[in-house]
């Protein structure tokens, strides 16, 4: 109950410094979406890394390293490390000046100017949200499993069917309900603030949790002695990359770039203050990086001894929440469960507030009447059914048979990285067609369709097409449509190229 | 300056494919895996390097854009 009762304050606390943000709100809707392009580095920092740090990184890392071992790390995190700031250097920076040029609040609105076409947004719209759905279902299905297992055998009679703990529906409902209401009163403000608390407060308690499941997993007097025991019990094949394939591995230098394709990072983007303001995320990322994913490897590592008590069975998503119960008092396991939920509601937040302005900007359009309020209500409004369809898909998702937090997000991940092609040829590519994009888009549709189709729905971790990960063949089915179609079809006009190349001369 | 951040980047993705540590289950002090402590030293490159880019091949036009846009700010702030 004490864990229940840390949470509960935890989730309080956000709500109230969430909503407290509704303080400074100005009233237009380029505030409530984009805080009014005011955010400076620290805050772009901690929104950006927040954001992309999801269950999948805490969570999820260490049910994957408790299975395959240490190599977990090179293949997500040293790879983040190099290229995330890569795409925040190359792609943001030139976003965000666009945006501030332009006046931008989404990715289809760049696009629709790129492009000469309005239409672009039929295509990408459903196939962006669509991608985006399942990495929301990542954080709701994270948040629901997390605190059922923490709160297991806390409620015996009321919550008999669930081991005595919270439901995970139960669970994912609330969570939905907090990251929900600061949203909606907070807009992109409250959003970044809740950010910049959430991922300090999951960074400082991913390091505490740390030490002290070194202590009880390995069991010795001195901390020392219990990380060379933690070490020593795992089997040797988990302390190398012996369990990860070289192509694998090597196809996993793509996963990163997904974030230059996500609608929220895009987003994220454009809130930023000045082209200074992103100095701080390109150089602490990395860093920020080690610092969650390092511990997290190790954990899930050492949890694969014998040992460590892993009950057989185990789903890998609660393999973190488990050791927590298992090694720490209830006042800690509150504390580091409130840490687990942070780095899921850092994401959910920007995710849920992006969908809606996508829905407010890209299917209303902009108001002709500059009625602000009228555009705020029906930013709300989306937010609102967004998160009640995302709540009702990850109640669906959850009665699937074996999900798998870490191959949900990679076929998310596929799917962004395919389209990363897109936004790099817009940014840097005067000869990208609409007609390349069009094909680009749908053949990235079709075939992450058909792949997913033919493991059977994700439920085969060990799919790979003619010997590659999907990644691999999505990323070359979609860069060979965009540049094949772009170059047998017509070229926006010369006024358009003049917009976005100013430097460059007709050729 | 700015010549030398692609080849610098194209090494650091070669030195992320590590082979040589592939399949050494090492522990260095008794404890930290040595594929995992590379990884993690190649994090800490990443930043220097990402440091280096930022100091010495930030676009310039970019700083030029930030003190036009502060230079609006001011104008537009309520004076005392």
């Amino acid at each position: 109950m004490t864990s229940l009762t840390i949470i509960g304050i935890y989730l309080v606390i956000l709500l109230a410094l969430g909503v407290s943000s509704n303080r400074l709100f100005r009233g237009t809707s380029l505030d409530y979406m984009l805080a009014s392009h005011s955010i400076g580095p620290f805050l772009l920092l901690m929104s950006l890394f927040g954001t992309t740090m999801t269950s999948f990184s805490l969570v999820g890392s260490t049910g994957k390293s408790f299975a395959v071992g240490i190599g977990v790390y090179g293949l997500m995190a040293s790879s983040s490390a190099l290229l995330h700031p890569l795409c925040f250097f190359m792609i943001g920076l030139k976003v965000w000046k666009l945006g501030k040029t332009h006046g931008y609040s989404t990715q289809i609105e760049y696009f629709k100017d790129r492009l000469d076409s309005q239409r672009i947004g039929w295509v990408l719209f459903p196939v962006v949200v669509g991608f985006v759905i399942p990495y929301v279902l990542i954080g709701i299905l994270g948040a629901g499993g997390t605190i059922n297992a923490v709160t297991q055998g806390v409620f015996p009679d009321a919550f008999a069917s669930s081991g005595g703990g919270v439901p995970p529906w139960l669970g994912s409902l609330v969570i939905c309900g907090v990251v929900l209401t600061y949203v909606f009163f907070g807009g992109m403000r409250g959003t970044a603030w809740a950010n910049a608390f959430q991922t300090t407060v999951f960074m400082a308690l991913g390091v505490i949790t740390f030490f002290v499941l070194v202590k009880g997993i390995g069991g010795k007097e001195s901390f020392f002695e219990s990380l060379q025991a933690a070490s020593s019990a795992v089997a040797p094949g988990k302390l190398s990359r012996e369990a990860v394939p070289h192509r694998l591995y090597f196809a996993f230098l793509l996963v990163p770039f997904s974030i230059g394709m996500f609608p929220h990072i895009f987003q994220h983007w454009l809130t930023a203050r000045d082209a200074n303001a992103f100095k701080l995320p390109i150089v602490v990322h990395p860093l920020f990086v080690m610092i969650v994913w390092a511990p997290c490897v190790l954990i899930g590592t050492w949890a694969s001894a014998e040992s460590a008590g892993i009950p057989a069975g185990l789903p890998s998503p609660r393999i973190l929440a488990h050791l927590v119960n298992e090694h720490s008092g209830e006042v800690l396991s509150g504390l580091l469960t409130a840490g687990i939920l942070a780095a899921i509601m850092s994401s959910l937040d920007s995710q849920f507030l992006c969908l809606g302005t996508m829905f407010t900007r890209d299917i209303l359009g902009r108001r002709r009447d500059g009625d602000e309020k009228k555009s705020i209500f029906y930013a709300r409004l989306f937010v609102v059914a967004i998160v009640a369809v995302c709540y009702a898909l990850a109640l669906l998702a959850s009665t699937a048979k074996n999900v798998s937090i870490f191959n949900l997000g990679i076929w998310c991940f596929s799917a962004f990285s395919a389209l990363f092609p897109v936004i790099v040829a817009a940014l840097y590519w005067r000869g990208l067609t609409k007609a390349g994009t069009y094909a680009s888009i749908i053949t990235t549709a079709a075939v992450w369709v058909a792949l997913l189709r033919d493991a059977d729905w994700g439920n085969n971790t060990h799919y790979s097409f003619l010997g590659q990960h999907q990644i691999v063949t999505l990323v070359a089915a979609s860069t060979i449509a965009l540049i094949g179609v772009s170059l047998i079809t017509k070229r926006p006009s010369e006024t358009t190229l003049a917009k976005f190349f100013p430097d460059h001369h007709s050729d | 300056m700015r010549s030398i951040v692609w080849p610098l980047l194209a090494l650091l993705v070669i030195l992320h494919h590590d082979f040589w540590f592939w399949n050494d289950p090492t522990l260095v002090a008794g404890w930290f895996p040595i594929g995992l402590l590379y990884h993690v030293g190649l994090s800490l490159v990443a930043a220097g390097f990402w440091l280096f880019v930022v100091k010495c091949a930030w676009p310039s036009e970019l700083d030029e854009s930030s003190s036009t846009d502060s230079a609006e700010k001011s104008a537009e702030a309520p004076q005392a």
